[in-house]
């Protein structure tokens, strides 16, 4: 039986100074790339497809199979990117890994460049996190002086290196070979494939790129090995995740916990609703994976479980919202999001989510109209597995999801405007002075 | 003057073609040969560059771009195709200060939405607008990571978090004020958008060491497992990258790592 929480990546975060190198070489820092560095590549690899992880990024990919995945050597470069672009609206566990403790992300890149035969890594950070970006030159700055990196990475003469690249503002880019496209210097638009990265990723080579948790995640399986990181999670779920917990809880923060936890227990941990209201709706893995409700909350928190339930794991970012919340106005900001950051590459996601939007303002504006709900479902099913990447995809999930728990909301948008079902003032975290007049604040007008 | 329009188009004005002075250019070539060293083709270095360029005018300027263009063997059009689709690359002067106010959905709910109303009426500017002096460009910004701390501003890409409208119209008046403010998790000061944008060009500007490495909500399910004792399992290694706590018993033991009380 494993403890409720279970502090891996997060257990010293505490330390002062834990994002140093002396501080995570006193928490055992770099003894897995001491170890990796006496194994056999395929045997890591082997290591980490054996432990079961799936890609904590949001798709669950087993990290392993990924690995094997990519083209044969051919003597030519190979080479591993992180996707550090945490951007899903509700994501907040990797940026506070990194700016805590990135030299478990830089062990992590080590040990898996040696495994997949790259010499030369990338670390694509979102730029609009100057502080983290700071952290990571620093972390690689250091690693590289006490020879975990460089072309001769623990004495054995493995060469491995690492650029971290700073992004500068796209959400796309998240997509994996957006990303790939957005490092080649160009605009953030998604490649068709096949080919997958694994074949032809990053200047056209065999390419894996992961999600900064995962590969994090790879120096504990090599240390303590793959049958650890197994009896933590489900089976079908392995190992352990940083849950996300934000909105109308008494104490938003971050868990670290095996994989299958329920919502029930995450919210008990954080203090149980704020000021003892009702909870409403959350989303179990960011705004791109359909809604839950309170029937939902005994869900276990793996891959399959939410699958079944009708959303998806996602990134583990539990957004919580309580009875004071307009789901319309919840989903319509949302909409403005997906449709400011649709890349315009393809035309279901480009034009789709611009209709969205519009009908979602109204609605919110209480100035639907009556087939309004009808051609809001018609268009996300137009969007919905017939555009490019899953952008697309994702816009229609909060609003198929609201649509079917909150109907009556939606109808209630035909007459009545959200700000007045639902006054915005009661939702808010802070208080507020001696009530003002009831004023709706904008909505997104320009972006 | 609040009035700058995002039209979506490169700004392009007149002065913004003036040539770099010799030194500034010199200077520009340098660091430019730095960025695309850390590439194997050297077209990844776009992205940096025009953040190395933004360090210099306080925006994608016309000279950056033909700069950027000229040192990859890039055309104009392709360089600003690319500045034209990252929000962070900006089309007309910025302030010395962006404050981003984020109206992400959840933000928005906890709060933000009143912030940006509150602020944009104290400082009468909208979204990308700047003030007069110069000083604070105002912008909405999209979910930035840290949503247990909503409602969340970034002033630079540094973290304010647990914002109210008061504290955030404080942050402005304070960097208005030309006063050092310092972010909830950031360096000991916020930088200027030039500086800023120099570290984000991959220049760090030494203050790695600065300021906190988490705050408290991040440590907040580390603080509870701490007093309940709870520990992950045993691994392989024995010390456990975990814990040293025996694994196999139902009740963990509570081991020397329980820092609680």
């Amino acid at each position: 039986m494993t403890d409720t929480l279970t502090p891996i990546l997060t257990k010293f975060w505490d330390d002062p100074q834990s994002w140093t190198l002396a501080t995570y070489e006193r928490h055992d820092g770099y003894k897995a790339l001491t170890r990796a560095l006496t194994m056999e590549p395929q045997a890591i690899i082997d290591a980490v497809k054996d432990s079961s992880i799936r890609g904590r990024g949001g798709a669950g990919f087993p990290t392993g199979m990924k690995w094997s995945f990519m083209s044969p050597p051919d003597g030519g470069p190979r080479y591993l990117v992180v996707n550090a672009d945490e951007s899903e609206p509700g994501t907040c566990k990797d940026i506070p890994l990194m700016m805590a403790n990135p030299h478990s992300l830089i062990e992590g890149v080590a040990i898996s460049s040696y495994a997949i035969g790259c010499e030369h890594a990338f670390i694509y950070l979102r730029g609009e996190v100057v502080h983290v970006y700071r952290r990571l030159l620093r972390a690689v700055e250091e690693a590289r002086a006490a020879g975990y990196l460089g072309d001769n990475v623990g004495g054995k003469g493995v060469k491995v290196d690492i650029t971290v690249h700073a992004g500068a503002g796209a959400y796309i880019c998240g997509e994996e070979t957006a990303l790939l496209d957005s490092l080649e210097g160009r605009r953030g638009q998604p490649r068709l494939k096949p080919p997958f990265p694994g074949a032809a990723g990053l200047y056209a080579r065999p390419t894996s790129v992961n999600n900064v948790e995962s590969i994090a995640s790879v120096p504990g399986i090599i240390l303590e090995g793959s049958d650890w990181f197994k009896g933590m999670g489900t089976e079908k779920s392995t190992g352990f995740g940083i849950f996300s917990l934000s909105g109308h809880v008494t104490n938003p923060g971050q868990f670290e916990a095996p994989l299958g936890i329920t919502m029930r227990e995450l919210i008990e941990l954080a203090g149980g609703m704020r000021g003892g209201r009702k909870l409403k709706f959350w989303t179990p893995g960011g705004s791109s994976t359909p809604i839950f409700t309170e029937e939902h909350l005994d869900v276990p928190l793996d891959f399959d479980s939410v699958a079944a339930a009708g959303s998806m794991l996602g990134t583990r970012a539990l957004q919580v919202f309580d009875e004071t919340v307009s789901v319309v106005r919840a989903v319509a900001r949302w909409t403005d999001f997906y449709a400011h950051e649709s890349c315009g590459k393809c035309t279901p996601c480009r034009e789709g989510t611009w209709w969205l939007r519009q009908i979602m303002n109204r609605i919110e504006a209480g100035e639907g109209t009556q087939d309004d709900i009808d051609k809001l479902v018609d268009i996300c099913d137009n969007i919905l597995g017939r555009s490019f990447c899953a952008l697309g995809d994702a816009a229609t999930s909060p609003i198929t999801s609201a649509v079917k728990y909150f109907r009556e909301e939606f109808e209630a948008g035909m007459t009545t405007p959200a700000h007045e079902l639902f006054p915005p003032e009661k939702s808010v975290l802070f208080e507020l002075p001696a009530p003002t007049t009831s004023k709706e604040s904008s909505g997104m007008v320009s972006a | 003057m609040a009035g700058h329009d995002a039209s979506g188009h490169l700004h392009v004005s007149a002065e913004s073609k003036a040539p770099y002075d010799e030194e500034t250019l010199a200077r520009l070539h340098v660091d430019a040969a730095e960025v695309i060293s850390r590439y194997p083709q050297k077209r990844s270095a776009l992205l940096p560059l025009l953040h190395l360029v933004q360090s210099v005018d306080g925006y994608v300027a016309g000279r950056g771009v033909s700069f950027c263009a000229e040192v990859l063997g890039l055309t104009e059009a392709e360089v600003s195709g690319v500045a034209t689709f990252y929000t962070q690359y900006k089309r007309h002067p910025n302030g010395d200060y962006t404050v981003g106010v984020c109206t992400n959905t959840l933000c928005a709910i906890m709060g933000g939405d009143l912030i940006f109303d509150r602020v944009s009426e104290h400082l009468g500017i909208g979204h990308d607008e700047t003030t007069e002096d110069g000083k604070i460009t105002l912008e909405r910004v999209e979910c930035n990571a840290a949503c247990d701390y909503a409602p969340v501003v970034m002033a630079n890409w540094e973290f304010f978090d647990n914002q109210t409208p008061e504290s955030t119209i404080g942050l402005v008046d304070e960097l208005r004020a030309g006063a050092d403010v310092r972010p909830t998790r950031g360096a000991d000061k916020v930088c200027t958008f030039k500086e800023v944008s120099r570290v984000l060009a991959g220049f760090p500007d030494g203050r790695a060491d600065e300021g906190v490495g988490a705050g408290p909500a991040s440590l907040l399910g580390l603080r509870i497992a701490k007093d309940h004792g709870w520990v992950a399992p045993e691994g392989a290694s024995g010390s456990s990258n975990g814990s040293s706590a025996a694994s196999s018993s139902l009740t963990s033991t509570s081991d020397g790592k329980d820092g609680s009380k």
